[in-house]
């Protein structure tokens, strides 16, 4: 299986995002520079975090007119598998691929730390095979990770089964505590009618070590890749 | 008793150019005196060029004699630090950053460095800029950055100046250092008034290179072509260097202008491209444009080459039309360098700026030596010989005056007895422990650390495994690199000499304590001005007290920084504050030592000497409100005797936690292991010793371990062989807190403390 991982100008989760879909069995993992529109053959197409081209505008809002996304939204169209971690996320609401925009989090400052999410779409690649009632540690670090959509967005979110992860706290709840950055209905994650464009803000690929004290992002990626396969 | 060199320019002859001619009215004295030179040092210049400069050529001479670029106050000293050690590959001053052999092929380039004076101003930009800066002279060196650090003082955490200034600045360095992707993993913050008008924002930068990749900051081979990449050129940050050369006065907020604007998206870009070109082959030398711009990186890559440039200022792409040629030379703008390259391949490294959207433009070529020409629409404006430019060249060396300060014979008639000993009840410990479980000095900087990302790069340990010393692994390698910055101003003031070898002892002690190996040290020196003989007192008895500790511990200097003005003109100099990083190396990952508890049962011990020493401690400063008392002892032989004796505990795998005894003593120590997993202690002390100092002093060479029961016995020997003092303490308790068998309330009510004070004081705008 292919992975082609997009690098922005100003993308800097991409050697990361390599290293992680790189180790996962039967996957090819590659780089591809946002000039060109060449996908190479890739069965997934991941836009990295980062900071693209600065994200001094709304973050996402210049990458999305980068040479190599008009290629990316065609292959979304055709049923292509797309991922947007962090800034990929954002990237890929501003797009258009993904409904909703990522606001300043409510606490007005840049958070960095572990969360915990529950799968909860059945529909979406990632987390249709996850375990449903497990909490999976996963570190945040974005200042825009706020996800915001009106009320009829969420609801047709909710009801075609579109929610990936929802923040829980440690035990699998929902508390005052669990969301970290004020997301509408503590939204983490979201993805396509399809459930093949699917993007969240918090980093799977940054919890795949042993020697790092976390490997529970091991699952989500290894999830996507046999869902895929 | 200020002496300057009888003649940097023996056989560089100007005069046989044609006379450069800037256009602009021909310099007097007072126009040197305004540009923050001497009246003896125009003196000097007009000896060297053998006539009057003019404009242009004076504020070259003023940014690079300044003392931000010369050390011309401090050089003298620092050259007495220990320099020489295994495995050093570059000599302290001698590259960007020091440069240190980790094996595998591989070597470490690291450095700290100070962002003060802008910071005071401007703390939003001026702290980035220093992340930036300190990042540049890691990359320019080839070096991929791998951590960032840093250390912060602040004035009274409840002065709402202080709030603005540490929000600013916290949120400079978590943009910078998060958009540019290198994890931020470790650093201190630390408040004291005398910080009040005057922050110190120190960036440290550790960044790994490939032997036989790395980069020299010179120019070589006539004819070789000069390139200015990256960021175009504005007016900001003009005269710079020169503003972070003197004291800051009422009228400060005129120097805005001189404070530099970052660019972290440029810098990513820069960097990324810097470490392509250099895999071409085609650099010479390259140098990151930082403190005086063009005329710092043009001046010294020349000097060290011992050649000339040729500098076509009309070249430079710029931000706005009509610089001037002395605007050009001088600007700080960030997110630039100088690169020197391979004459024929002009072409081949333009295409890798290209590739990045980045600037690339040549500007000039080396020439034969000595002088610097710079032109301007073909025109000289300015020609200078870069060797009397240069620190090691022509800049100005002097001797100050020193003399202990008045102060000094207060600290001397300290009475520790004078102190009333707190009584063993509930009643009269708990006010002290909650005075120091929430004190912003003691308590957790969490508020800060979560602005920044430490989870980028997939390489530092400490996320969920927190460690004394910050653990970054190095990839393709099963090593890590351990890093640290410690510095306790307090002790400094209280006495330079120990204190601030209190500060590399502590630095090595906690690299200790994560499993590691301390190697080497970078040092940001801040202090107030050295035309004080009391603070140069300061700054002497610093050098002495880091020489002397790195010479016992065998961790050798390999550069930093000297920031000397940081004082206002109306509250006098910041407590002396010689920041030491340290970096280490964990050679075997299954000897990563933890600071935090691990069950309830296990047995704590400490380890290492038992006084009755108050010193300086947080307690006598701010719960008694004792301002000047000793400097905590400490003994450079006990100290060694400490890490070896960890060093053996952790070979032998025998301890489950390992943390040191520092701000705050055992009472804090003891939290700070109990509160990661919710656990608590019951614990003793030992008669014979006042019950604060046991408590809450900060006496040195210590540290608190956990092990399990069962290892009891072989521990007990290890430690009775060691020669080292121990005592048993107590034990791990599933979340209650006795000491000396007086219940205090239990561990959620000190994590709340512990883990909470900062953020509310923050929050409370």
């Amino acid at each position: 299986m292919k992975v082609g991982i997009v690098v922005f100008p100003g993308s800097n989760c991409d050697a990361d995002t390599l290293e992680a879909f790189g180790a996962l069995n039967g996957v090819d993992a590659r780089l591809l520079w946002h000039k060109d529109t060449d996908l190479q053959g890739s069965d997934l197409v991941v836009l990295p975090g980062g900071f693209s081209y600065g994200d001094y505008l709304r973050s996402g809002a210049i990458a999305r007119f980068a040479g190599i996304m008009e290629s990316v939204r065609q292959f979304a169209e055709q049923g292509g598998y797309v991922l947007g971690i962090c800034n990929g996320f954002q990237v890929l609401t501003e797009a258009g691929l993904l409904p909703g925009a990522l606001l300043r989090n409510t606490s007005q400052l840049f958070i960095s730390k572990d969360v915990y999410l529950q799968p909860v779409s059945r529909l979406a690649a990632m987390s249709k095979n996850l375990e449903g009632d497990r909490a999976y540690q996963i570190p945040i670090a974005h200042g825009e990770g706020r996800y915001y959509i009106d009320a009829n967005g969420l609801r047709a979110l909710e009801d075609g089964d579109q929610v990936m992860f929802r923040y829980v706290n440690a035990a699998g709840k929902r508390d005052e505590t669990s969301n970290p950055n004020g997301s509408l209905a503590d939204i983490a994650g979201i993805c396509s009618p399809n459930g093949r464009v699917m993007g969240l803000m918090p980093h799977p690929e940054r919890a795949v070590q042993s020697l790092l004290g976390l490997e529970d992002g091991r699952p989500l990626l290894e999830g996507l890749v046999h869902a895929m396969a | 008793m200020d002496s300057l060199p009888s003649s940097a320019n023996p056989n560089g002859s100007p005069n046989s150019s044609p006379l450069p001619n800037d256009g602009l009215a021909q310099p007097t004295v007072e126009t040197a005196v305004q540009l923050g030179l001497l009246p003896e040092e125009f003196e000097h210049i007009r000896e060297i060029l053998g006539r009057v400069p003019n404009f242009t050529e004076l504020s070259i001479y003023s940014v690079m004699w300044s003392e931000h670029c010369s050390y011309k106050n401090s050089i003298k000293w620092l050259k007495t630090l220990p320099k020489d050690g295994e495995g050093m590959l570059a000599k302290a001053g001698e590259e960007n950053a020091g440069l240190v052999d980790i094996g595998d092929g591989l070597a470490c380039a690291f450095k700290i460095e100070s962002h003060n004076h802008p910071s005071a101003i401007e703390p939003y930009q001026g702290a980035a800029t220093g992340v930036g800066g300190i990042n540049r002279d890691i990359f320019t060196m080839g070096a991929r950055p791998i951590a960032q650090l840093n250390s912060l003082r602040f004035g009274n955490p409840n002065h709402p100046k202080t709030r603005w200034l540490m929000r600013g600045v916290v949120k400079g360095i978590g943009d910078y250092g998060n958009a540019f992707g290198i994890p931020t993993v470790g650093g201190e913050v630390f408040f004291d008034d005398s910080f009040q008008i005057n922050p110190l924002v120190n960036a440290m930068s550790a960044g790994i290179v490939k032997h036989g990749q790395t980069v020299k900051a010179l120019a070589e081979g006539p004819g070789n072509p000069v390139f200015i990449v990256g960021s175009r050129t504005g007016k900001d940050g003009i005269h710079g260097a020169a503003f972070a050369s003197k004291d800051l006065g009422e009228n400060a907020a005129e120097d805005l202008p001189s404070v530099q604007v970052g660019d972290p998206f440029q810098e990513k870009l820069l960097l990324e491209a810097t470490l392509e070109l250099i895999q071409t082959g085609h650099v010479v030398g390259m140098q990151d444009m930082g403190a005086a711009g063009i005329a710092c990186s043009t001046s010294e890559m020349s000097a060290k080459g011992s050649c000339g440039m040729r500098i076509d200022l009309d070249k430079v792409p710029t931000r706005q039309a009509r610089m001037q040629p002395w605007e050009l030379l001088l600007s700080e703008s960030q997110e630039r360098m100088l690169v020197v390259g391979h004459k024929g391949y002009e072409k081949q490294i333009a295409e890798v700026f290209a590739r990045w959207d980045l600037p690339c433009e040549q500007i000039g070529e080396v020439t034969e030596g000595p002088l610097l020409s710079y032109y301007d629409q073909g025109r000289l404006v300015a020609a200078v010989p870069a060797e009397s430019l240069v620190l090691g060249g022509g800049a100005p060396v002097y001797e100050r005056a020193y003399q202990e300060p008045v102060y000094q014979a207060t600290i001397k008639a300290f009475d520790p007895t004078s102190v009333p000993v707190p009584g063993p009840n509930r009643d009269a410990m708990l006010p002290i422990m909650e005075h120091l479980a929430s004190h912003p000095n003691l308590c957790s900087k969490g508020w800060v650390a979560q602005q920044y990302d430490d989870t980028i790069g997939t390489a530092y340990m400490g996320t969920r495994q927190p460690s004394d010393a910050a653990l970054v692994l190095v990839r393709d390698t099963q090593k890590s690199l351990a890093l640290t910055v410690d510095c306790n101003s307090r002790y400094v003031y209280a006495d330079p000499h120990r204190g601030t070898a209190i500060a590399v002892a502590e630095a090595a002690r906690n690299i200790v304590c994560s499993g590691a190996r301390p190697m080497a040290v970078t040092n940001c020196l801040n202090f107030g001005n050295p035309y004080n003989p009391e603070v140069y007192w300061q700054f002497v008895g610093a050098i002495q007290g880091m020489s002397e500790a790195c010479i016992a511990l065998g961790t050798p200097v390999t550069g930093g920084n000297v920031s000397f003005y940081n004082q206002s003109s109306y509250e006098g100099p910041v407590m002396p504050s010689p920041v030491i990083g340290m970096l280490g190396i964990l050679e075997d990952p299954t000897h990563q030592q933890t600071l935090d508890f691990k069950q309830e049962g296990d047995l704590l011990y400490l380890l290492g000497p038992v006084t009755d020493d108050l010193g300086s401690s947080q307690y006598l400063y701010t719960y008694r409100g004792l301002s000047h008392s000793p400097c905590p002892r400490l003994d450079l032989q006990e100290e060694k005797l400490l890490h070896q004796t960890l060093q053996d505990l952790t070979r032998r795998q025998l301890v489950l936690s390992m943390h040191d005894v520092s701000d705050g003593g055992l009472f804090l120590a003891l939290l700070e292991g109990a509160l990661h997993r919710g656990l608590g202690f019951d614990v003793q002390s030992s008669s014979g010793i006042r019950r604060d100092a046991f408590w809450f002093g900060e006496g040195q060479s210590r540290a608190v371990i956990s092990v399990d029961p069962s290892e009891q016995y072989a521990l007990e020997q290890c430690l009775s062989n060691s020669g080292l003092a121990y005592q048993s303490l107590g034990r791990v308790t599933a979340g209650s807190v006795h000491l000396d068998g007086v219940e205090f309330p239990g561990i959620q009510h000190w994590t709340d403390l512990y883990q909470n004070s900062l953020g509310r004081l923050m929050n409370n705008a």
